[in-house]
């Protein structure tokens, strides 16, 4: 009997992972909240977390099996960055809303530390299994 | 991991918000720094910025790129008249009185330090948080 960690995290190990890609991706956001003509950009995580629910109930994922295929929607490996429509557009372009951005960079910090909680969690009751304590 | 590259792109952020508060003290320095030629005043100085792409560090992220960053692409001098003033007395007035005074708008420089040490103060919290983040991580299974 062999322990198999993709079963046995779940879907843990993929939310901390978008969660530290849309880190990025707002740090990047508030970097350039200065720079003219910046276009604001988020990771949809619900769209992502719906492809994976997917996958786990119909139990098939979308495979490029032709170079023909086009990429289907679903894994943390192919997040598309969509862009955040303003509420109060700059004159300059720039549509980073300094706010917006920072309440979504502190939920998304939260939300990793619940993700990683519950990814921890996972491996203490692993770690309890093995030595059967 | 894409959390190592919140410090750089928090670092580029403060880099270049850093240069703006440069560029700003220097224009405040020279503010009333006459001449008497109109090419030798001094000129108010701005920095551009740009968001940096690198398509090497988002091998994650398929589809358009996210960019890394912000750079600053140069610094340019304002096109904005001088001022010239008539001081017949001014030791570096020229033959018809008048001395020149730099572009520099004090109110639109003080203002442009307040958003540049806001912004960098927000980076300096994205980094701090980043560290947090990558603490925790380094803390699993224990």
């Amino acid at each position: 009997m062999t322990i198999n960690f993709d079963k046995a995290l779940g879907i843990h190990e993929q939310a901390l992972q978008v969660r530290s890609q849309r880190a990025q991706v707002l740090a990047n956001n508030l970097a350039n909240a200065d720079t003219p003509g910046y276009k604001s950009r988020d990771i949809d995580f619900k769209g992502i977390l719906q492809g994976q629910v997917d996958i786990a109930k119909s139990g098939t994922s979308m495979k490029v099996t032709n170079n023909k295929h086009m990429a289907g929607q679903g894994l943390s490996s192919d997040m598309n960055t969509l862009y955040r429509i303003p509420q109060q557009p700059s004159l300059d372009g720039n549509t980073v809303e300094e706010q917006i951005e920072h309440a979504a960079f502190m939920k998304n910090n939260l939300d990793f530390q619940a993700s990683f909680t519950l990814l921890n969690r996972k491996f203490t009751g692993l770690l309890k299994a093995i030595k059967g304590e | 991991m894409s959390l190592t590259n919140i410090f750089s792109i928090a670092g580029s952020g403060m880099n270049a918000q850093s240069v703006r508060l440069n560029t700003t003290a220097s224009n405040l320095a020279n503010a009333d720094a006459a001449s008497s030629s109109i090419d030798e005043t001094y000129r108010g100085r701005h920095p551009i910025f740009s968001a940096l792409n690198n398509d090497i560090l988002n091998l994650g992220m398929k589809g358009n790129g996210v960019n890394i960053g912000v750079e600053v692409t140069g610094i340019v001098e304002s096109d904005a008249p001088l001022q010239p003033r008539y001081e017949p007395h001014h030791p570096l007035a020229d033959e018809e009185g008048y001395v020149y005074y730099p572009n520099v708008n004090v109110v639109e420089e003080m203002t442009n330090m307040i958003s540049a040490s806001r912004s960098f103060q927000m980076n300096v919290e994205v980094m701090n948080s980043a560290k947090q983040m990558m603490q925790r991580v380094l803390t699993i299974g224990q």
